[in-house]
């Protein structure tokens, strides 16, 4: 039997809830590994959990600096979703979307999973063109997409301004409605319990700090606890991933560090049952189960390292929730963060072998790399333990951007602060 | 985040244009350079350092003088703001 249950949950409330065990254990590192996962954010857990239950591959270290969910696994705002353009892209995040469909019970632990929908807005007859296209390309390929209505949006979104008194009136929308979002610190603690039980070791406050070579080589990693060989080394660290290469020399890549913002409310009774875009700007909005209202928008645009940003995109975002949401002017902000994203000169992702031998990299996530997590864990595992890619992930290689194969889902060239 | 236009003084990060990383803008290659390698690195491949980085800024919302300023990434504190004018200095 399942070790969670509502039977166990009866079990331990009649016990005081005294006997739960602790998620995964506290080892310390081993001299040596199969495999060493670099960053233990939802990416990396994910990848642990692949090598052992997909490939039996166990003997593994998930290395994390901070504690588990310290970084993007949990700052971002949740939202789960395929509704991409490019046929490689809709692949790959479609193969996510139906992994979320059973994850919870994949992993024997409630990662929220709601598919409460989607909804792009637009506003204006080519946006209205834009949406059709990129409806009818998903449902090629082979995602769900349907137009909906201002009447339609009036009834499922009582507090939408739908009045046209707002320069940018609403006009329709865009729907995925197996998008959704799902609780993001449940992600990384059940892909963290769910390795640790097959024999991950996972290892938090151990920072590499240097990397062992043989040669061009990469052996192992100096790290805060010692020296640790692996004959693989799988670097998952998001914002990171610059400083963490240089490290083994390599000074320059197609990935620049961005801090992105995201706000929550204070709490409030059940007002938006889907996740919405703002199409005259850039702004996403759901509520979450808590009752806050979550939203972001763009990245404040120059590089960063600091985890968190500056006013003028938090007055943005405002904006545009007032706008779309008049009645919202009267929450209270209950807090605001900022998390460090590695924005991609294409703005989409890296998956591949290299750059170095013995090394792989998982990087350029830009601000998408939630909703990702269990196909990049997925693909990562299948290209650290076969050293080819899986076909989902063979066109997110580290080269395609020097043979013209980029995959720019909004046209917008090499300024990664734009994507 | 408030950068100090040697121009027009202190003002607010919402009136200033991100142009990117200074030394890139330098080492672009020659405009007749056929050189694919050079043009690949100068397009896609970036430093992207945690710590002092050299940047273009404009102030498109002031004076519209193009600026570089230098700023830690990790702190957002800027150390150094001159007219960014490279073919003045050269």
């Amino acid at each position: 039997m399942a070790e969670y249950s509502a039977l166990q949950v009866i079990r331990n409330a009649l016990g005081g809830n005294e006997h739960w065990k602790p998620l995964w254990r506290k080892p310390d590192p081993k001299p040596a590994y199969n495999v060493i996962i670099v960053g233990g954010g939802g990416h990396g857990l994910a990848t642990a959990y692949y090598l052992a239950s997909e490939h039996g591959i166990a003997n593994v270290a998930v290395l994390e600096k901070g504690w588990l969910g310290s970084g993007n696994i949990g700052r971002n705002t949740t939202i789960v979703r395929s509704n991409y353009l490019l046929p490689e892209n809709a692949a790959f995040y479609e193969h996510s979307m139906k992994m979320w469909e059973t994850l919870s019970h994949e992993l024997n632990y409630n990662v929220m999973f709601s598919q409460r929908g989607i909804i792009n807005l637009f506003h204006t007859p080519a946006q209205e063109d834009e949406a059709a296209r990129r409806g009818n390309a998903m449902l090629l390929n082979g995602v769900d997409a349907r137009f909906v209505r201002p009447e339609e949006l009036g009834k499922r979104m009582p507090a939408l301004d739908l009045a046209g008194s707002s320069r940018l009136p609403v006009l329709g929308g865009l729907e995925q409605p197996r998008a959704g979002t799902a609780r993001h610190d449940a992600v990384a603690w059940g892909y963290a319990r769910a390795a640790d039980r097959r024999g991950v070791d996972i290892i938090e406050n151990c920072e590499v700090t240097g990397f062992i070579r043989d040669g061009t080589r990469v052996t192992g990693v100096n790290t805060t606890r010692g020296d640790i060989y692996a004959r693989k080394i799988g670097v998952a660290v998001a914002g990171s991933t610059s400083r963490v290469l240089a490290m083994a020399g390599i000074d320059a890549l197609p990935i620049e560090s961005h801090v992105l913002q995201a706000f929550v409310t204070e709490s409030v009774k059940p007002c938006l049952d889907c996740v919405v875009t703002y199409g005259g700007g850039h702004l996403y909005i759901s509520q979450s189960d808590k009752g806050g209202l979550v939203f972001g928008g763009d990245i404040d645009g120059y590089n960063s390292y600091a985890q968190r940003g500056n006013l003028p995109i938090v007055e943005d975002v405002m904006s545009e929730v007032v706008e779309l949401f008049p009645a919202f002017a009267k929450l209270r902000l209950l807090r605001s963060w900022g998390g460090v994203m590695d924005m991609s000169m294409d703005g989409s992702p890296i998956i591949t072998a290299g750059p170095l031998p013995g090394m792989y990299l998982n990087a350029g996530w830009c601000y998408g790399g939630f909703k990702a997590t269990p196909a990049s864990g997925f693909c990562f595992a299948h290209t650290i333990a076969t050293d080819e890619p899986h076909p989902l992930n063979a066109a997110f290689s580290l080269d395609r951007f020097y043979r013209g194969y980029v995959l720019d889902e909004k046209g917008q060239g090499a300024t990664p602060w734009k994507h | 985040m408030i950068i100090p236009c040697p121009f027009c003084g202190p003002r607010d990060l919402a009136e200033f244009t991100y142009h990117g990383d200074a030394a890139r803008a330098a080492a672009r290659p020659a405009h007749g350079s056929t050189d694919q390698e050079a043009w690949d690195r100068h397009v896609y491949d970036r430093r992207n350092p945690a710590g002092s980085h050299a940047e273009i800024w404009q102030h498109a919302g002031g004076c519209r003088s193009h600026l570089r300023v230098v700023r830690d990434t990790r702190t957002h504190e800027i150390t150094e703001t001159t007219l960014y004018a490279p073919e003045v200095s050269q």
